[in-house]
Parts: structure tokens; sequence; C-alpha cells
């Protein structure tokens, strides 16, 4: 009986470090890599210190794309309708990124407040907004119910 | 008039719900055997009137039966017959109704296939699958009725299927999904009515492998198809993005997968008896977890339904109760079913206790990773989103673990194998595998690289170790041949299954690793290298289809100055819609895929466009197909159809099973 005792026992303490390892590195990888979202209006305030690596979600501001004609350079502004915040990316743009949708862009900010974005996100989906758009225009007294321009949510 | 039929048989399929969720789980406890009998038949009502229902809902789709809600939301015109017919699942009410059918039809299987069990017991089966669909269908009912109708002003034209959405991928992948997902349902009720019974023994577990190994594999098709449409249809060139949708089909998928090896124990050896039950709920809830995510407005993404709160609150409710129920009764049950802890610390037990330990603790990372930001927004209001590099950080490193000891577990002995026995079986093994990771991806790849190597290395361990028990097992036979005829079929399929991860294995590795791709700006006649690959540009020109129209590029390929064939990437402004969508061109190869998407025209007929090298890419699903393929043979193992007549000796050798024996 003895030993039986002593093989569950160590059985139980073998699944018990295991576990305890596995939370262990699974709290640290969460840790590094969230990316904690923020509106244009918290960008332009400089609520984000430079480089670090965050989403941004807002409305593309009519009239601000601006794109090279002799290479994939783009520049344009994300809004929250209170403050624009001036995005620079290099490549191709989603099927549906469109001036007054919606839109989610994952990069830094650099020194002079410019966001370089490694990644845009625009959904294949014209009637629903993302929540991350949706939050972000709230937060600036946006009316999201009853604005016209069709939102679109973005992949994640 | 028809539509109307349609619900009329739902609200049928209801009521006999109502009596299978009801009066089989009371006949069985109360020993009454005209109520249990009325099961299969129930079961067989159910099924034929869901039937009916879904058939209507079809037709109000191929006829284009615009004053039925969701045939003006999600269909149009001008849609081509195919697309008409599944865009029935395109949208939540349709899609539900599908799921529902289909688990009516997992219920039919088991009437079918049952003949073997006592009685009671399938009705108490029969009767839990019963009370699931009487909450699905209630659900329907309530909240998101198909049959919705627009009257008395139907519109004139349907709105169109979500362009993303009009394509082969979208015929396959989500019944494949669903159905095996559904397919947890059936594990799920095998759990309960073992837990309503008390009957928790070896035959228990054997009657459940089948229906565990069989929704595995259909649940590893599904995600590989919805890998394989994700990977050729987003054009984005990733094949997996570890987005909150596609998660809980995984986090299924790695419980299912700990199933599958908790339940041979308990088959073979009787122990992990209350685990293997608590593995059968937690797969079933990573299954209504998934319809949760993607059906309550929580999400946004390709995946996610139009939110609606009572929605969400009401499949809440199904997932509370189904789950915290079964929940309740384990935690009344397990205490009643013992395991004694009758084998060694080396022994195949701790081999497939390792397995389960690492699968669930995979599971419990990707499901802290998927439900964190939400449950962090709920409590703080902020939004933040995990990435990536988290899940890859902590499920590579687990998944290659579980490789190791993939190798080792079928070579080793049920209650005890000598560790010197093992070391001995397997140093070569290693050792040539070592080398194999080395020498092979230099052969093939021509560049060294440690992530490369570690794949290869790991994949060479798989399939030399399956070599090498394959051998063991026979060398005593006459022949060769005769050895491998007295393998059983399910030995076949484990070690088809194991073959699949190798495959997949290094189809993951080579491509995480050596793809590459360029995004660039070309003008007519302008051409990129990448890597041996020269792509020139040759120009575009307009053209129309069906319901879109669209520019299409022609693209010449050619390695090292032998041309391949030209890639024509298209982009498509569908007509409807007016939604523009992106087709990617894809040559697509055993060891390399080349593919190309087109971006936006601009000045002089140039395009931006962005061009992939992807090596193994294809091994990935080709991976799923053995491994689900392994699942299905194990499943028609024959040993499962002799119930009957083993039963009884079956017994006796639960009885024995603390003798020291040989198995």
């Amino acid at each position: 009986m003895k030993t039986h005792r002593r093989k569950k026992l160590s059985i139980i303490l073998f699944v018990a470090t295991g576990l305890s390892i596995s939370v262990g590195l699974i709290l640290y990888a969460m840790s590094q890599n969230i990316n904690l979202f923020y509106t244009p209006t918290q960008v332009a305030q400089g609520e984000v210190s430079v480089g670090q690596r965050i989403r941004i979600g807002g409305m593309v501001k009519e009239g601000s794309v601006v794109s090279a004609n002799d290479s994939l350079q783009v520049r344009f502004e994300t809004t929250d309708y209170v403050h624009a915040v001036p995005i620079e990316y290099e490549g191709i743009l989603p099927d549906l990124f469109r001036e007054g949708q919606g839109i989610v862009a994952e990069g830094s900010v650099d020194a002079s407040g410019v966001f370089h974005a490694s990644r845009v996100l625009a959904k294949h989906d014209e009637n629903y907004m993302s929540q991350e758009v949706k939050a972000a225009l709230d937060a600036a007294g946006v009316d999201t119910d009853n604005h016209p321009p069709s939102l679109i949510l973005p992949e994640s | 008039m028809i539509p109307e039929l349609g619900q009329f048989s739902l609200i049928l399929a209801f009521c006999l719900s109502v009596l299978l969720g009801s009066l089989p789980i009371i006949g069985a406890a109360q020993n009454n055997v005209l109520w249990m009998n009325l099961a299969r038949p129930l079961t067989a009502g159910v099924f034929v009137f869901l039937g009916i229902s879904i058939g209507i809902l079809a037709y109000a789709f191929i006829t284009d039966d615009f004053s039925v809600q969701i045939v003006a939301a999600q269909s149009n015109s001008l849609l081509p017959f195919q697309y008409k017919l599944t865009a029935l699942w395109g949208g939540h009410e349709g899609s539900f109704l599908l799921w529902t059918f289909m688990l009516s039809g997992w219920m039919l299987a088991v009437s079918i296939y049952s003949k073997s069990m006592p009685i009671d017991f399938v009705a108490r089966v029969l009767g839990v699958l019963g009370l699931l669909c009487v909450a699905y269908i209630l659900f329907m009912l309530a909240t998101s009725n198909p049959f919705m109708r627009i009257l008395p002003l139907p519109p004139a034209d349907g709105s169109d299927l979500n362009t993303a959405l009009q394509d082969f991928g979208f015929i396959v992948h989500p019944p494949t999904l669903y159905m095996g997902y559904v397919g947890y349902s059936v594990v799920f009720a095998f759990a309960i009515a073992a837990l309503l019974s008390g009957r928790l023994d070896a035959a228990w577990a054997r009657w459940s492998r089948p229906w565990a190994n069989v929704s595995w594999a259909v649940l590893t098709i599904g995600i590989a198809l919805g890998s394989w449409w994700a990977y050729y249809e987003l054009g984005w060139g990733g094949w997996w993005a570890w987005d909150p949708v596609e998660n809980p089909p995984l986090i299924t998928w790695l419980f299912g997968t700990a199933l599958v090896h908790s339940l041979a124990v308990t088959e073979k050896r009787g122990v992990f008896k209350s685990w293997t039950i608590l593995l059968a709920i937690l797969a079933f809830s990573g299954s209504l977890l998934g319809t949760f995510i993607t059906r309550s407005g929580l999400l946004t993404s390709v995946h996610a339904f139009a939110s609606d709160p009572t929605r969400g609150v009401f499949i809440l409710g199904i997932l509370g109760l189904a789950v915290g129920g079964a929940l309740l009764l384990y935690a009344f049950r397990a205490p009643l079913m013992k395991s004694e802890f009758g084998f060694g610390l080396v022994s195949r037990e701790i081999f497939l206790l390792t397995n389960n330990v690492l699968l669930v603790v995979a599971a419990a990372s990707v499901f802290l990773g998927t439900l964190f930001p939400m449950i962090y927004q709920a409590l703080t209001d902020d939004l933040l989103s995990i990435g990536p590099p988290y899940f890859n950080m902590i499920f590579v490193p687990l998944m290659l673990i579980l490789v190791l000891f993939l190798g080792v577990g079928p070579m080793s002995r049920w209650k005890r194998t000598s560790t010197a026995f093992l070391i001995q079986q397997v140093a070569k093994v290693a050792l040539v595998s070592l080398l194999i990771g080395v020498v092979l991806p230099l052969i093939v790849l021509f560049e060294f690289s440690l992530a490369a190597t570690v794949c290869v290395a790991l994949a060479a361990w798989i399939v030399l170790t399956i070599g090498k028990d394959i051998s063991n097992k026979i060398a005593n036979k006459e022949s060769v041949g005769k050895g491998l005829r007295s393998l059983s079929l399910s030995y076949y399929g484990m070690q088809c299954a194991h073959f699949g991860i190798a495959v997949m294995l290094v189809g993951v590795g080579l491509t995480s690793y050596f793809s590459t791709e360029r995004s660039v700006l070309l003008s007519p006649g302008e051409s990129v290298e990448l890597g041996s690959y020269s792509f020139q540009f040759e120009g575009s020109e307009a053209f129309r289809g069906p319901n879109y129209i669209g520019d299409r590029a022609t693209m010449l390929v050619s390695r090292d100055d032998y041309l391949l064939p030209s890639l024509h990437p298209e982009r498509r402004i569908y007509l409807a819609s007016g939604t523009p969508s992106t087709e990617m061109a894809i040559d697509a190869g055993f060891l390399r895929d080349l593919f190309i998407t087109l971006g936006e025209e601009k000045e002089g007929g140039a395009w931006t466009m962005t061009v992939y090298v992807k090596p193994f890419v294809r091994w990935i699903w080709l991976g799923s197909i053995f491994m689900a393929a392994g699942g299905t043979v194990a499943a028609a193992d024959k040993r499962y159809r002799r119930l009957r007549q083993r039963k009884s000796s079956k017994d006796k050798e639960q009885l024995g099973l603390m003798e020291p024996s040989t198995v």
C-alpha cells in the first residue's frame, strides 16, 4: 500500500509541477504580447509612449488618403472626429479600406506623432462596426448609432 | 405558405424533442421498457421533421423566395445555383438550423448503430441529445426564426451573399466543422448517460470510442478545410491566424484529442475514468463556446454573425445549463468512480497521462488567450488584443514536447515498461532522426535553420518510431504479410493519425520559417524576383463574371529561366453589394506554393501586388487528411461491432483488472 500511495503522490506532484510551470509560462507570454487599444484622441494627447506596440482604431478621415504613385507608401489619417492621427503604411491595403470607414491599425507612434502601421485591418462586411472603432467614437462622444457613414469591422 | 410549413415542421420537431428529452430518461430511471423503447422512434421523428424544415428552407433559397427574411438578406437572384443553396448557412438562423439538423442526424446514427447496447443506456443517450435538441429548437423559435417573413411587401431582390463567402470553401467548411462540433454532443451524451446510470466501465468506454474517433476525424477535416480556405481566399498568405473564432474549434479539438487517448486507457485498463468523463464534458463545452462566440456578437471577425444580445444571453443560458448541469452531476457521481493506480511510473498509462496533461494545458492556454481580452473588456471597459506571438510561444513548445512522447508512447507497455528497454529501442532511432533533421532541410532548401531541423527531426522521429514499432510487433510472426494482417485496424488507425502529425509538422515548420513574400508595384513588362522564382507582369484586362465585374492580371512565372504556368490573380467588384474582393492566383505544388494577390491599379496600368513563395504548405492539410483517415479507420475496427458476444469476457477482464496479467 505504501508504495502505492507514494506512486500516487508522485504522479500528482508530476502533474502539479507541470501545470504550475505552464501557468507561469502562459502568464509570462501573455504579459509580453498584449496589444493595448488606443483611440486617436488618446494618441494625439500623448498617452502612448514612443515605440510602444499598440492598436489604434477610428475612421479614415475623408480626403486624407495620399498614396504614392511609384511605391506602396500610403499615408492617411484616422480620426474619432475630435482628433486625427497621421498613419504611414507600406503595403497593400485591405479590400474594404475606404475613406470614411472604420479601420484598426497595429504599430507604434514615432517621436513626431506619426503612427507607423505594420498591419491595417478592415473587414469584409459593411453592416457592422468594429467594437474597437465604436469604442473610439463613443469615447469621443460621436453618436455611433446615427452616424451615416457605413462602418466596417476589422479582421482580427 | 410553404415557408410556414417549414415553421410548423420545426415546431413539431420541438414537440417530439420534448418527449424524447423526458420519457426515455424517466423510463430508464423507473425501468419502464415501454418508455425507453420510445427513444428510437422519437429520434427518427425529430430527424424527419427537422429534415422537412431545412428542406423547405433550402427550397425557399433555390426558388429566390425573397419574402423570407434570411433569403432576402443572404441571397440574390444573380447568385450561381450552388451558392443559392449554400447561402442557407451564410447567416445565423440558417446555419443554426443546419447545426440542429446535423445533431438529429448524429442522433439517428446513434439509434441505428446502438443495437448492441442495453436499451436503458440508449434511452439515456438519446434522451440527453433530445434535451439538447429542445434547447436548440427553442432558441431558434424564440430568437432566430429562419422562416421569418417580410410581408406584405417583399423586396424585389436579395442583398446578396457576403462576397467573401462565395467560394468552394464556403460550401464545404461550415457543414464539416458543424458535423465535427456536433459529434461532441454525442460523446457528451454518452458521458452523461454513464453518469446517470452509474455505468462507467470498460464497456462504456468501448461504446464511446468509435463516436469520439469519428467526431475527432470530422472535426479535424473541418478545421483543416477552414485553414485551407482562409489560406487561399483571405489573401494574406497565412493558414492560421489565432483568430478568436478559429480558436474554439482548436480548443475542442485539443480536448477531443486528449479524450481519444484517455478513452483508450479507460477501455483497456479501467483507469482515468472520471478524467475521461471530464474531458468529454470539456470537449462539448468547447463546441458550445464556439457557437456562443460566433453568435453572441461578442466578437467581430469574418465568422461573426449579426449581433443580437438576446441571442448571446440565450446561448450563454444553454451553455450554463448544459455544462453547469453536467459538472454538477459529475461532482455528485465522480467520487463513485474509483480507479486504482495499478501501473508503474514508466508505463503506457503514464505516457498517455502526459499526453493528456500537455493537450489540456495547450487547450487551456488557447482558451485563456482567446477569452482574456473579452473578460478584460467586460471588467474594465478597456480594449486589448493578444497577438499570435503569445499563442506561438506557448503552443509550439507544448506540441513539440508532445511529439517527443508520441514516439515512445505506442512502444511502451501497459502497467510497466523498463526504462532500459525503451532507451535500447529508441536510442538509434533518435540519432537517425537527428541526422535526418540536420541533413534533409539542407538538401531540399539549401539553408540551415534550427527551427527546420527541430521540425524535420521530430517528424522523422515519429515516422521512424512508427516503423520500429510495427517491425517489433510483427517480429515474431511467420511472415511480414501475416504479421501485418495480425495488427488490428485500430492500431493502423493510430499509426496513420500519428503519421499525419509528422506530415503536418514538416508543413508547419518549413512554411513558417522559409516562406517569403514581397509587396511591389509593377508596370506592364516589369518583373520581380523572389528566391529562385521570377514573376513578370504582362498587364491586366477587364472582364465580366456572372455576378461581378473585375480585372484580371497575367503573370508569367519562371524558375531559373524555365517557364512555369502563368498565373491570373483577379480583383472583383460584386454587382449586388458593390463590395470589392481579391481573388488570388495560386500555383499549388507538392513542395511549394506560389501565389499572387492583386492590390490596386495605379497610373499607366501599373498594379500593386504581393507575391509569395510558401514551401511545403500543402503538407499541413495533407497531414490532416492522414489524421482524419486514421481516426476513421480506428473507428471501423471490428471489435466495436462484436460487442455482444465479447461482453461477458470483457466484464471478467474488468473484474480481474488488478491481477498481474499481460494485455
